[in-house]
C-alpha cells in the first residue's frame, strides 16, 4: 500500500525565526492584521512510502529523519502532520 | 618534512582554490585539491573543508556534504588528532557531521552579509590559534547567509574552552554592534574538546596576504601558520 506522510520541520522556540518574525512584523502588522500574535516558518516534506500499514510508514519516516539528520535536533523540531493512503 | 594538506572539493564548493593558493603559494606546503568521493585520509597531515554552497545548500547548509565519504575519512583524522579546519560552509558541514557542537542558522537580518570584521581570540591552545595570544584582535572577512551560531548548551561550550573566536570591535570589546549575524554570544568559531578541529565562519584564506586586506594585514595567515606549527609538533 502507498502512504503519503506529511512532515514539518521548524526551529525550536529557543532559536529565533527571523522569517516568521518578518512576515508578522513587516507584512501582516503593516497591513493591519493585528490579531496575528505569532508566525513561525518551517520546511514541509511530503513523502510517498510503500508500507504494509500506516504505523510502519510513520515509523520509517521517523527513523529516516533521525538517522540521516533530515532535521537538526539541536535547532529544530519534527512533526508528522498527517498520514493518509495515497 | 613535506607537509601534505588536502582541500576537499564538494559540488558547489567555491573557496577551494583560494585555500589551495594560500597553502601552496603563501604557506609553501603541499596542498592538493581532492574531490570529496576520492579523499583518502592516510595521505594527509591535515584537511581543509572550504567555503561555498556544497550541494546547493539543499535541505540545510552542510547537511548533504556531512554524509559524504570524505567525512568518514575525516572522522579518522579527527580521532587520531590531525588538524581539521572548516571555513564558512566547511564549518556548517562540521556541525552537521557532529565533529563540532551547535548549528549555524540563517542570519538574523535574513541578508547575506559580506564585510571585514574583527575577531577576538578566546582560546590560543588550539591547533589553529597556537601562534596567537588570548584577547588578540584579528581582521578577517565574512561572507555568508547562514552563520548565526546556535547551541543548546552555551555554558558547557564556555566551560570546556571551546569558544575560539568572538566577533568584537577593533579594541576587542565583544559588543552587540560588532555581531554581524545575531550569532549566539557573538560566537564566530568553535573547536572540539580535543582542540584539533576548528570551525569558523570568517575566511582566513581571504586574509592571508596584505594586498587583499583594506588595512594591509594578513591575520588569516596566522591560522594557517598555527596549523603548520601544530603538524610539525605532532611529528617531532
Amino acid at each position: 500500500m502507498l502512504w503519503e506522510v506529511e512532515v514539518v520541520l521548524e526551529n525550536k522556540k529557543a532559536a529565533r525565526d527571523p522569517v516568521g518574525e518578518t512576515i508578522k512584523r513587516d507584512l501582516l502588522a503593516k497591513k493591519g492584521y493585528d490579531k496575528v500574535l505569532n508566525v513561525r516558518s518551517g520546511q514541509y516534506l511530503r513523502m510517498n512510502i510503500d508500507a504494509n500499514n500506516e504505523e510502519i510508514a510513520k515509523g520509517m519516516v521517523e527513523k529516516m529523519c533521525n538517522e540521516l539528520r533530515i532535521y537538526n535536533p539541536i535547532t529544530q523540531t519534527l512533526t508528522i502532520l498527517n498520514v493518509k493512503q495515497s | 618534512m613535506t607537509i601534505k594538506i588536502a582541500v576537499i572539493s564538494f559540488p558547489a564548493s567555491n573557496c577551494d582554490l583560494d585555500a589551495i593558493h594560500v597553502l601552496n603559494n603563501v604557506m609553501n606546503v603541499e596542498a592538493t585539491l581532492v574531490w570529496h568521493n576520492h579523499f583518502k585520509e592516510k595521505d594527509y597531515d591535515g584537511v581543509v573543508l572550504p567555503g561555498g554552497f556544497s550541494f546547493g545548500d539543499y535541505l540545510r547548509a552542510g547537511i548533504i556534504a556531512a554524509h559524504s565519504p570524505a567525512i568518514d575519512e575525516a572522522r579518522i583524522m579527527l580521532k587520531d588528532g590531525r588538524p581539521i579546519i572548516g571555513i564558512c560552509n566547511g564549518f556548517q558541514i562540521l556541525t552537521e557531521a557532529q565533529f563540532l557542537p551547535g548549528a549555524l542558522l540563517r542570519n538574523e537580518s535574513l541578508k547575506f552579509v559580506c564585510k571585514w570584521v574583527n575577531l577576538k581570540v578566546e582560546n590560543n591552545k588550539t591547533a589553529f590559534t597556537n601562534k596567537m595570544n588570548v584577547a588578540d584582535v584579528i581582521d578577517i572577512p565574512i561572507a555568508h547567509g547562514e552563520g548565526r551560531y546556535f547551541t543548546d548548551n552555551l555554558k558547557e561550550l564556555g566551560d570546556n574552552d571551546q569558544i575560539v573566536f568572538r566577533y568584537s570591535n577593533e579594541k576587542g570589546a565583544v559588543t552587540g554592534d560588532s555581531n554581524p549575524t545575531g550569532s549566539m554570544d557573538n560566537i564566530a568559531g568553535v573547536c572540539n574538546l580535543e582542540q584539533n578541529c576548528l570551525g569558523l565562519m570568517p575566511h582566513p584564506e581571504r586574509a592571508s596576504e596584505p594586498i587583499l586586506s583594506p588595512k594591509g594585514t594578513a591575520h588569516g595567515k596566522i591560522i594557517f601558520d598555527s596549523m603548520i606549527e601544530f603538524i610539525k609538533r605532532r611529528s617531532a
